[in-house]
């Protein structure tokens, strides 16, 4: 496991381009793919505004993002809050057959996020939220 | 983000260039319901040159949609592409709106 990047910041809509910009970066240094980095920037958008919308209950409070590639050459970012604590892969399905009057959004980009991913891992360690995506190169 | 649009006929053509994430998606509603609001009921978008979208893009989407809805209004897709319309796929928004291949062929169904 190797280490490509670290980034922490208010956890602000205002950063949401720093925090992406820094991770595709690394996603293109290591060669992925544009479709790999749509992938990871969409997964990445839909966790942090959860943070930013949620984990501080109107209070401030940072977001780190970390990046690393494993020995597999797989891609992951985990991103880590010390806010209340929440599992965000615990939403339930939104139900996608409703039509447009009953569709609801909530949900969507949960659902959005264990599509995209190859595999997403929630912890709560030292009283902070650890989400772990992994986005594998060859997809 | 960039929104451009075009009135052909009785119908609002809206091009969407670039990104619809956190930050520029509630741009994008707000021109949908100012438009809404003059009085506008048909809409084609054309999503040939929208390069990203996440859940805030399809919610504010969705928004316009339920608006449109209440003024028996109509909205059509045009021309979505790549990572795009696999979003659209993944969300199940073919299931609740009908896109197009292209432009034309979403005017001429209306």
């Amino acid at each position: 496991m190797h280490v490509l990047s670290t980034i922490r910041l208010p956890a602000k809509l205002d950063n949401l381009y720093k925090f992406m910009g820094v991770v595709s970066h690394c996603a293109k240094e290591q060669g992925f793919t544009q479709k790999s980095i749509y992938d990871i920037e969409l997964v990445m958008e839909e966790a942090l505004v959860n943070i930013f919308n949620y984990a501080y209950k109107g209070k401030t409070g940072d977001v780190e993002v970390i990046c690393f590639i494993d020995n597999d050459r797989r891609f992951i970012v985990d991103i880590i809050d010390s806010g209340v604590p929440f599992n965000v892969l615990s939403h339930k399905q939104p139900d996608l057959t409703s039509d447009i009057s009953e569709r609801e959004i909530g949900g969507l980009g949960v659902f959005l996020m264990k599509k995209l991913t190859d595999d997403i891992q929630y912890r709560r360690e030292n009283d902070k939220n650890i989400l772990s995506l992994v986005v594998s190169k060859d997809k | 983000m960039e929104i451009i649009k075009r009135k052909e006929k009785d119908i609002m053509v809206i091009s969407v260039k670039g990104r619809m994430d956190a930050v520029t998606s509630p741009l994008f509603e707000k021109d949908m319901t100012d438009l809404i609001s003059k009085g506008e009921k048909t809409f084609i978008i054309n999503f040939s040159k929208l390069e990203y979208i996440s859940s805030a893009g399809l919610r504010s989407i969705l928004a316009t949609a339920k608006q449109l809805k209440e003024k028996e209004g109509k909205i059509l897709f045009a021309e979505l592409v790549g990572p795009v319309q696999e979003v659209f796929k993944i969300a199940g928004f073919y299931s609740i709106f009908q896109a197009y291949d292209t432009e034309e062929a979403a005017i001429s169904q209306l």
